[in-house]
């Protein structure tokens, strides 16, 4: 009985607007909003890697992997990306330290090794495509270009944003935005380390393998 | 290039000949689409609204705005898509005994192909993502989404998708493949000219806008929900929301994926489904229905929710077994992932695969069954007002059904066997698609209507608009469930055997019924408009209703609530009213809103410009459409004053006017 009049006390005193302005903070949702979007990225990558799984020993009597790949230009390609992350984390301590020319000291030298990468990256292409590998030779190489090709698409576009970025630092400082921002760049580049990790094993290391 | 087009460099493969002249019914068409365009160009010139309506309405990143402007998006292309319909049903009552009909091939592919693509991305998509993008915000006592900016972008994109499938119809041709383009016949060897490209770009640019607005309405149910709302307090409409949202955000990629891979086959002559060179078709078929399963329950889920909102309201009760509902949302959510294999037993996966799917896509029926139940129970002893969103529900019920019931008979992989392409299948998913997403539609307008207008909608022309729609829909799919069960394929242009006929043409007399549903409709809106003063909805709450939608005004206002609620109870505005809630009428606060933006429609307008130049391969506007827009979008990021405050005394103002009309009508 005693549960009942409390309850009906307690409904009797319910609250039922808040008499202060209830505010979400201004990018309350941006980090979770930017974790589901990756997902959904993740999710482009995952078609890939299926493709690939599916094509990707379907040569159509054209070259196989172990005719084409160089491991010691890919590791060489993996440690400038893996470099890269390092120093990413170097540039949100350097933020969280609030120190805006190291951050973006730091952030400089992340977009060179991603340049390097994807110069490396480019480099690789090339030299397939010289040797008459290329995208529309087999359902295989159709597959491989296209996956290790998005992957390089997404880290050029991480490049332009850093650039973005470091501009935006220069101009405001780091002010609250720019460093929600620069901790959903960061998602995005590990990011992307995480999904060369999958082509390096599954794409170059088990493709020698075959 | 692939193939021997004559193609320049100013206007790629663009040329006079793109124009469909000899094409009498497209020019028509085009006549009509031209003068009708030209009238309201005019008009609006006249009347000087275009001021009014860049400031107002393209611009505007309030949520109730951009819900209207998706529904109306919706309705405009569901004209299209239903004269696409009913040009189908004329081709296929006559064209008998050596007749030809009056469609060429060439044409008729076109139309079949264009009717499903606009029926689902740019009526059912839009009107399902209008619905959410108006009602969510306001049940859950949220004064905008999360990213307002975004949903903006997201209209405007879906806008331009719709637009270059409407351009499709006047300059080159829509694709000849069937509304999912399976390759080989969607490849450049098999289908050289633009229609396949206008369906890909279209479908990637609306695409993004999906995609976005998936993201962005995630967010705002699980972050910007009102105190005490805790998950299982949520309205339904709010849950099937979200379950809906982590569909698209889950199954759109998929497809923006596969679209990449078809394009690279078509413009870089990549091996991924050709027929030689290692190339796999059936890569395709399966990825493509990977999104494509998914997207039929992106569809309808929302729509459960609509049902289940207007049976508890309009039975006076809380819904029966609102736990029991919330999981079996969310079981359909998860089971939609795991039955893609059913659109295509006949590839040849094997005993074991086809059971498999055959068996998931059985259990389904389980979870939906349990919510026919529910809403059952929540009108058993209910008071039930029979109002024209309770007479859609019930619509539903009755034939969703059946539609679900020809589905389980497809689900069985032998039967599939039989009926595998036939008219049956057509009959079973409109049977659902209409039974379910068009009715729940027109429920959802009917309901939500008078909130969003402040007035409801007539119910004479509403009832007319309703019988029509029922029997029309009767009338012309039970006739394709028998001519599917004698073996008629889909996607015929003429027949052979003169004992079919009859079939077609009751078909033909249905979709001509319904064509009555669709102006009774239109003239509903009309007449409700005329009638506005006398229909008036004051109070905020017309139907006497559960959720804290009902709670603000009729329209409510740019804020949505001049406080912030808090939520106690599961139907949230019943517990205000049941405990003779006060509206409060001092003490108002400025109000933190975003602010409005151009970027979206600018952005929108130049993706549609290098949609449109790499259709016809004008490589250079290509570039510069690409360039000019990743200039404005990174422009747009350089902006960090987003948001400004309404000042106390607008709220004030605002708010005392309400409490006027409240007073009143006493």
């Amino acid at each position: 009985m005693t549960a009942t009049a409390s309850a009906a006390q307690d409904t009797a005193t319910r609250i039922y607007h808040h008499e202060t302005e209830h505010t979400h903070p201004e990018g309350s949702s941006t980090l979770l909003g930017f974790w589901i979007y990756l997902m959904s990225d993740c999710l482009i990558f995952a078609v890939l890697f299926a493709t690939y799984g599916v094509l990707g020993g379907n040569y159509a009597a054209g070259p196989a992997p172990k005719d084409l790949f160089e491991l010691p230009l890919v590791a060489l390609n993996t440690s400038m990306l893996l470099l890269s992350s390092i120093t990413y984390g170097f540039a949100v301590i350097a933020m969280q330290n609030r120190n805006r020319k190291s951050t973006q000291t730091w952030l400089l030298i992340t977009a060179l090794f991603g340049l390097a990468f994807i110069s490396i990256e480019l480099f690789e292409f090339s030299e397939l495509i010289h040797e008459g590998a290329t995208p529309q030779r087999s359902a295989f190489l159709s597959s491989f270009f296209t996956l290790v090709g998005t992957h390089g698409l997404h880290v050029t576009f991480g490049i332009v944003w850093i650039f973005t970025l470091v501009t935006q630092i220069a101009k405001h400082g780091l002010v609250e935005a720019n460093r929600r921002r620069l901790m959903c760049l960061s998602m995005f580049w590990h990011f992307l380390d995480v999904v060369w990790i999958g082509v390096f094993t599954f794409v170059y290391l088990m493709g020698m393998l075959r | 290039m692939m193939n021997h087009q004559q193609t320049s460099f100013l206007l790629g493969r663009l040329g006079l000949d793109s124009l469909p002249l000899h094409e009498p019914i497209l020019v028509a068409t085009f006549s009509v689409v031209a003068l009708g365009g030209i009238a309201v160009f005019g008009a609006i010139t006249y009347f000087r609204l275009w001021g009014y309506l860049w400031r107002e309405w393209f611009t505007t990143v309030d949520h109730k705005r951009i819900g209207i402007m998706y529904m109306i998006l919706g309705i405009i292309m569901l004209l299209r898509g239903f004269a696409d319909a009913i040009m189908m049903r004329l081709q296929q009552a006559i064209a008998f005994g050596g007749s030809d009909g009056y469609l060429p091939a060439h044409h008729y592919d076109q139309v079949f192909t264009a009717h499903g693509v606009i029926m689902i991305f740019f009526v059912a998509m839009p009107v399902v993502t209008g619905l959410m993008n108006y009602v969510v915000p306001l049940q859950i006592g949220a004064r905008d989404v999360s990213f307002p900016f975004l949903n903006n972008f997201s209209f405007w994109m879906t806008t331009a998708g719709a637009v270059l499938v409407m351009m499709s119809l006047f300059i080159g041709e829509f694709a000849r493949t069937g509304w999912l383009a399976y390759p080989p016949l969607s490849n450049i060897a098999y289908s050289p000219d633009v229609g396949v490209d206008y369906y890909i770009w279209a479908l990637q640019i609306a695409g993004v806008g999906t995609l976005l607005s998936g993201v962005n309405l995630i967010c705002t149910i699980i972050k910007m929900r009102a105190p005490g709302m805790k998950m299982m307090q949520m309205p339904v409409f709010t849950w099937t929301a979200l379950c809906t949202n982590v569909l698209i955000v889950a199954a759109f990629p998929v497809l923006t994926a596969v679209m990449v891979l078809l394009s690279l086959d078509r413009y870089v002559g990549t091996n991924f489904f050709t027929n030689d060179f290692g190339g796999n078709p059936m890569m395709y078929v399966n990825l493509i229905w990977i999104w494509g399963h998914p997207e039929v329950y992106i569809l309808i889920l929302p729509m459960f929710g609509v049902f289940s909102e207007v049976t508890s309201t309009f039975c006076g009760k809380r819904l029966f077994g609102y736990t029991s509902m919330v999981y079996a949302t969310i079981v359909i959510t998860i089971l939609s992932y795991l039955v893609w294999l059913h659109h295509f037993f006949t590839m040849g996966s094997g005993a074991s695969v086809n059971s498999f799917f055959g068996i998931t896509t059985m259990i389904i029926s389980i979870p939906t069954g349990a919510k026919m139940f529910n809403w059952l129970f929540t009108m058993y002893k209910g008071r039930i007002r029979y109002d024209l969103p309770m007479m859609w529900t019930v619509a539903f019920m009755l034939t969703f059904v059946i539609g679900g019931m020809s589905g389980v008979m497809l689900a069985v992989p032998p039967a599939d066997f039989s009926l595998h392409n036939s008219l049956f299948l057509i009959a079973h998913f409109h049977n659902v698609i209409i039974g379910g997403v068009l009715f729940g539609l027109f429920a959802a307008i009917n309901f939500w209507y008078p909130k969003a207008f402040g007035y409801k909608l007539d119910p004479f022309w509403g009832k007319i608009s309703f019988w029509c729609w029922v029997i029309g829909f009767y009338l012309a799919f039970m006739p394709l469930y028998v001519l599917g069960l004698m073996g008629v394929t889909r996607r015929m242009r003429v027949f052979d055997d003169p004992s079919l006929q009859i079939w077609f043409v009751i078909a033909g007399i249905g979709a001509a019924v319904i064509a009555v549903g669709i102006g009774a409709f239109l003239v509903q809106l009309v007449v409700s408009y005329m009638k506005r003063e006398q229909l008036r909805d004051t109070t905020g709450d017309p139907w006497d209703a559960r959720t804290l939608e009902w709670a603000t005004s009729s329209p409510p206002p740019d804020y949505n609530f001049a406080f912030t609620p808090v939520v106690h109870d599961l139907d949230a505005w019943w517990d205000m009213k049941q405990h003779g809630y006060k509206r409060p009428l001092t003490g108002y606060k400025p109000i933190h809103m975003p602010k409005n933006t151009g970027a979206g429609i600018i952005l929108a307008g130049l993706s549609l410009v290098t949609g449109f130049a790499l259709i016809w391969y004008i490589w250079w506007l290509a570039a510069l459409g690409f360039i000019s827009l990743l200039a404005v979008a990174i422009g747009h990021t350089f902006n960090y004053k987003r948001d400004f405050h309404i000042p106390a005394e607008e709220v004030e103002k605002t708010e005392n006017e309400r409490t006027r009309i409240l007073a009143a009508q006493g």
